[in-house]
């Protein structure tokens, strides 16, 4: 029905400005993390796999995307664990205010993540919310200074920001799950806990791995959280590309641990979207 | 409803998920609240009322230059993304060409991807070609980013349009130029709009991608950014209080236009951060 002119102008537009835009830096990215800096300060383009190796062999590296994984690994776990049940809840029990508890969750997806951040700065400070409370009841009487400025820290503001992302994909596999298997499961004498674990996990599972790899890629890029109350014990694998990109300059081993998240991020899409297909029934 | 549904008390996971908004929501009031407290941004209880951060705030001018710069960045980024995520959105629906899932895949990515390698891979091309940084190659930045956002927002309005219309559009001899913007277009309307209102509200919190391609001139967030650095006041409370109520104004707005569009009990902006999102039903 639409002809080939047609076609060709809505085509040719969008596929010329993401490959400028995205395409061909990703590309630049993928040579940098070949080439490498002279003792000058001048980028070399000798190509070499010296970029990689550091990234292995340095212990500095290596500690770093350690805690970076873990720290991904926290906020993935608990966002699921606070993410589901809120789902399964506005699904199958909110009933009449159902609309309006959703838009509850959709604003803080998207409303700002610095805002947010900050004001985890404001509770965990030493002199912040959280220590005031304390010393005002008497638990304490000197601010606890471990709240802000360390892991924890770190993984409590980023479930904040990243559960609604883990919701949205959840809550959407189960307004999909079909209610009549569930009726026809209570029909048949199970009980609840069996229909939800039988019935309703299985069939939700698209949107955990979606809601996971949401949470844990973006958690594993994120650097303005750690700088903002992450101190030094709270730095991730991103904090260190953008020093490389800064005060260290070595953008070219910056690139490779950018092409790594990158290729990280693809491998974990495709692996959701395949497994997508296959637990979803249609 | 049958027996199953009718047994819709869960006080155990009521309780639970009004734990999980409690935690959504606190620091949010916290912020709000100490926003109005006159002896700083921390401490317990607040105490001293005060309206007098608000009132630094609108004397600020390098605050009130930067949310004009955020303002600009984010109206150009709008017309960039949806300029080029409505085309985007109509070859993904209606167009067959080779490396179409790579097309699909280039221009969702940023959608999930961490900011910062779209960050940093854009200030490489930028450095590369010799441009300098400014408010341009953050505008840039953000277009780019945010095409993800109005491809998805506008495919699911084309999903939902009545495609006899165009049909008959054609057949009754319009072209196909006559028939986008006598048919296609009006239909598209509110996605449109609801798409730009997303897209303005993102960019004018965008942080990530900002961060390195930024020059001399401060987008709001940034700007706030490195005020952080110098030490914090109620000042920083009372700005984000705006933001967030603009942000909370605005995706209102949009959910409204959204759910317009759509059926009841669908659930909108979801579909977008599906990864299978943008295999159309029909093609």
């Amino acid at each position: 029905m639409y002809s080939r002119v047609y076609k060709t102008a809505v085509t040719i537009p969008p596929l010329a400005w993401v490959t400028i835009f995205l395409l061909i830096p990703y590309a630049i990215l993928f040579c940098y993390s070949f080439w490498s800096v002279s003792s000058l300060q001048v980028i070399v383009h000798n190509w070499n796999l010296q970029n990689y190796t550091q990234l292995f062999r340095n212990p500095l590296y290596l500690t770093v995307l350690l805690r970076s994984i873990r720290i991904a690994g926290a906020v993935t776990l608990l966002a699921l664990l606070l993410g589901y049940p809120l789902a399964y809840y506005l699904s199958f029990h909110a009933a009449k205010r159902k609309d309006l508890l959703y838009q509850l969750v959709i604003i803080p997806l998207w409303a700002s993540y610095l805002v947010r951040g900050y004001a985890w700065k404001t509770i965990l400070g030493s002199d912040g919310v959280l220590n005031g409370f304390l010393q005002y009841l008497h638990i304490t009487h000197r601010p606890v200074e471990f709240f802000l400025y360390s892991p924890f820290a770190v993984i409590l503001t980023l479930t904040h920001i990243y559960t609604p992302f883990t919701f949205l994909p959840i809550y959407a596999s189960l307004e999909h799950v079909p209610r009549n298997l569930v009726e026809a499961s209570h029909d048949l004498g199970t009980p609840p806990f069996s229909t939800f674990l039988r019935v309703i996990l299985p069939l939700s599972l698209p949107g955990i791995l979606a809601g996971a790899t949401f949470a844990f890629v973006l958690t594993l890029g994120d650097f303005l959280a750690p700088l903002l109350v992450g101190g030094s014990s709270g730095i991730m694998i991103s904090n260190i590309v953008v020093s490389l990109f800064g005060a260290a300059y070595n953008w070219p081993l910056g690139a490779a641990i950018s092409l790594c998240m990158l290729l990280l991020v693809v491998a974990l899409l495709s692996a959701t979207e395949r497994l997508e297909k296959r637990f979803t029934i249609s | 409803m049958s027996s199953a549904f009718r047994s819709s008390r869960a006080p155990l996971l009521t309780t639970y998920a009004l734990l999980v908004y409690a935690f959504l929501y606190f620091p949010i009031v916290v912020l709000v609240v100490y926003s109005f407290n006159g002896s700083g941004v921390g401490g317990f209880p607040p105490s001293g009322w005060t309206f007098d951060w608000y009132r630094q705030l609108f004397r600020d001018a390098d605050l009130w230059a930067a949310v004009l710069n955020s303002a600009i960045v984010a109206a150009v980024a709008v017309a960039i993304s949806l300029g080029l995520g409505l085309p985007a959105a109509l070859a993904l629906d209606r167009a067959q060409f080779p490396g179409k899932a790579l097309f699909r895949r280039l221009v969702l990515l940023p959608l999930i991807l961490p900011g910062i390698i779209t960050g940093l891979s854009l200030l490489m091309l930028f450095v590369g070609v010799g441009m300098k940084l400014s408010l341009v190659t953050v505008t840039l930045g953000h277009g780019t980013a945010l095409i993800s956002v109005a491809t998805t927002e506008i495919f699911a309005g084309l999903q939902k349009m009545d495609r006899a219309q165009e049909e008959a559009s054609l057949d009754l001899g319009a072209n196909h130029w006559k028939t986008f913007w006598r048919i296609t277009f009006p239909n598209l309307r509110v996605s449109l709009i609801a798409a730009a209102l997303l897209i303005f509200t993102l960019s004018l919190d965008e942080i990530a991608v900002t961060f390195f391609l930024i020059g001399r001139d401060n987008t709001l967030p940034l700007e706030i950014w490195s005020r952080l650095r110098r030490g914090i006041t109620p000042e920083i409370n009372a700005i984000s209080t705006l933001i967030l109520l603009f942000s909370i104004v605005t995706i209102l707005v949009w959910y409204r236009l959204r759910t317009r569009t759509q059926q009841a009990g669908e659930s909108p902006a979801a579909a977008a951060l599906l990864p299978s999102s943008l295999e159309g039903e029909h093609s």
